[in-house]
C-alpha cells in the first residue's frame, strides 16, 4: 500500500510525466489556449492511459511467457488504438452527453504519446499490476494538471498581447513550459518510482 | 524544357518545405516530445534522428504505395501497424548494433511510432503523393527534424557537461549549467532556437495569436 502511494505521489509532482519526461507535448502545446477544453481533453487523457495499461498488462504477461516480446510494440499500438475506437462507440451510444464533451479528443489521444510511454514504461521499470495501475493513474493525473496550469496561464497571458513576434502563439508555450518544469524540479526528493 | 522546370519546382519545394519554411519542430510544433526528452547529448540527438527520417521515407513510402487500397475508414490502424513495423526494425538495429545508444534511448525509440511526425506525414502528403515525392517529402522532413535535435543538443551538451560528442571543449574551469541536462533547458533551447527560426524566416504564428485573442 505505502508503495502504491509512493508511486502515484511520485508520478503526480517530481516524475511527472510532461514536465520531468516531456511527455504527451503535442496536444498539451495545441489544446492548452484555454482551460475548459484543457479540462476535457485532461479527463479523456486519464480514462483512457488508465484503462489501457491495465489492458496492456496481461497482454504483455502473455507475449513474455511465450517469448515473443519483441512484438510489445506492435500489439501495444493496435490494443491502444482499438480501445480508443470501442470507447468512442461505447460512449457515443450511451453517453452522448460525455461525447459531445470530449469531441475531437477521443481520437486524438491515440497519437498522444503518453498513453504508449506509459505502457512501454511499466515494461522497462518492471511493475507488478497494482503497481502498474497506480503508475498510469499518477501518471495521467500528473499529464492533466500540467495541461489546466499551462492553460490557466495562457489564458491570463492571451490578455497581454505584449509579445516578440517570434515568440507568439505556440513559441511561448515551450517557455511556460520550462518555468513550470522548474517549478517542479522543487518537488525533488519528494517520493521514488 | 517547361515540365522539367515543373518537377524541378514541385522536388526543391517539398525539399523547402520540410527544411525550412514548414519545419516540423520549430514552425509546425510537431514531435516535440522526442525532441527534447533525448537532446542532452548530441550522439541521442543523430540516432533519433536518423532514426526517424528512416521511418518517416519507409512508412511513407509503403503508404503511398498501398494508397489505393486502403479504406478511408481503416486508414489510421493501417498507419499505426506500418509505422510501427519499421519503428520495431529500428529498435532492433539499434539494439544489435548500438547498445549504448539503445540503452540511453530506452523507451524513446519505441515512442517514435507516435511521434506526429510520421503520423502527419503520412496523412498529409503520403496518401495524395506518388512515391518518389514521398521519399523527398519523407527525407525533407526527417533532416528538418534531425538538424533541429542535433543544434539543440548541441547547445544542451556543451553547456550540461561541456563537451560535444564526448569530447572535451570547455575548459575545467566551466561551471556545468546542470539544469540545461534536465527538462526544462530542453524547453527554453527550442523556445529560443523556434523564434530565432520564426524571425529569420518571417513565419509568424499569427493563426495561434488571432485564435486566443
Amino acid at each position: 500500500m505505502d508503495r502504491i502511494i509512493e508511486i502515484l505521489v511520485a508520478t503526480i509532482t517530481n516524475h511527472n510525466i510532461a514536465l520531468a519526461y516531456i511527455l504527451g507535448m503535442c496536444p498539451l502545446i495545441a489544446i492548452s489556449t484555454n482551460v475548459k477544453n484543457a479540462k476535457g481533453m485532461g479527463v479523456a487523457v486519464i480514462f483512457v492511459v488508465t484503462l489501457t495499461a491495465i489492458i496492456n498488462y496481461p497482454i504483455y504477461m502473455l507475449l513474455k511467457s511465450t517469448g515473443t516480446s519483441y512484438l510489445a510494440l506492435l500489439i501495444f499500438i493496435i490494443t491502444i488504438a482499438a480501445t480508443v475506437q470501442i470507447l468512442e462507440i461505447v460512449v457515443d451510444k450511451y453517453f452522448p452527453k460525455l461525447y459531445n464533451a470530449f469531441g475531437i479528443f477521443l481520437p486524438l489521444i491515440t497519437v498522444n504519446c503518453i498513453v504508449l510511454a506509459v505502457s512501454l514504461f511499466f515494461v522497462n521499470r518492471e511493475y507488478t499490476f497494482t503497481e502498474t495501475a497506480a503508475f498510469s493513474f499518477g501518471s495521467s493525473i500528473g499529464w492533466a494538471l500540467a495541461i489546466i496550469l499551462v492553460a490557466g496561464i495562457r489564458e491570463k497571458m492571451a490578455k497581454n498581447q505584449d509579445l516578440p513576434k517570434g515568440l507568439a502563439g505556440r513559441g511561448i508555450v515551450f517557455i511556460i513550459l520550462g518555468i513550470l518544469s522548474l517549478a517542479f524540479i522543487g518537488f525533488t526528493g519528494l517520493a521514488n518510482i | 524544357m517547361k515540365w522539367i522546370r515543373l518537377r524541378y519546382k514541385k522536388w526543391f519545394n517539398v525539399l523547402k518545405s520540410g527544411l525550412l519554411t514548414n519545419n516540423q519542430v520549430v514552425v509546425a510544433v510537431l514531435g516535440i516530445c522526442s525532441s527534447l526528452a533525448i537532446t542532452n547529448k548530441v550522439e541521442n540527438a543523430i540516432a533519433m534522428g536518423l532514426g526517424v527520417t528512416f521511418v518517416v521515407m519507409a512508412s511513407s513510402a509503403l503508404i503511398s504505395l498501398i494508397r489505393n487500397f486502403i479504406p478511408s475508414k481503416l486508414r489510421m490502424v493501417t498507419y499505426m501497424v506500418v509505422i510501427s513495423t519499421f519503428v520495431i526494425v529500428v529498435q532492433m538495429f539499434l539494439e544489435a548494433y548500438f547498445f549504448n545508444i539503445a540503452k540511453a534511448l530506452g523507451a524513446y525509440v519505441g515512442l517514435i511510432i507516435t511521434n506526429c511526425i510520421v503520423m502527419g506525414r503520412a496523412e498529409a502528403f503520403a496518401v495524395k503523393n506518388p512515391v518518389k515525392y514521398t521519399l523527398v517529402d519523407g527525407f525533407a522532413s526527417g533532416m528538418g527534424y534531425t538538424y533541429i535535435l542535433v543544434l539543440v543538443s548541441i547547445i544542451r551538451e556543451l553547456l550540461a557537461f561541456g563537451t560535444i560528442l564526448n569530447f572535451q571543449v570547455m575548459p575545467d574551469s566551466f561551471p556545468k549549467w546542470v539544469v540545461m541536462a534536465m527538462a526544462p533547458g530542453g524547453f527554453f533551447v527550442l523556445a529560443v532556437i523556434a523564434w530565432i527560426i520564426r524571425h529569420a524566416s518571417k513565419n509568424f504564428d499569427t493563426e495561434a495569436v488571432e485564435a486566443e485573442a
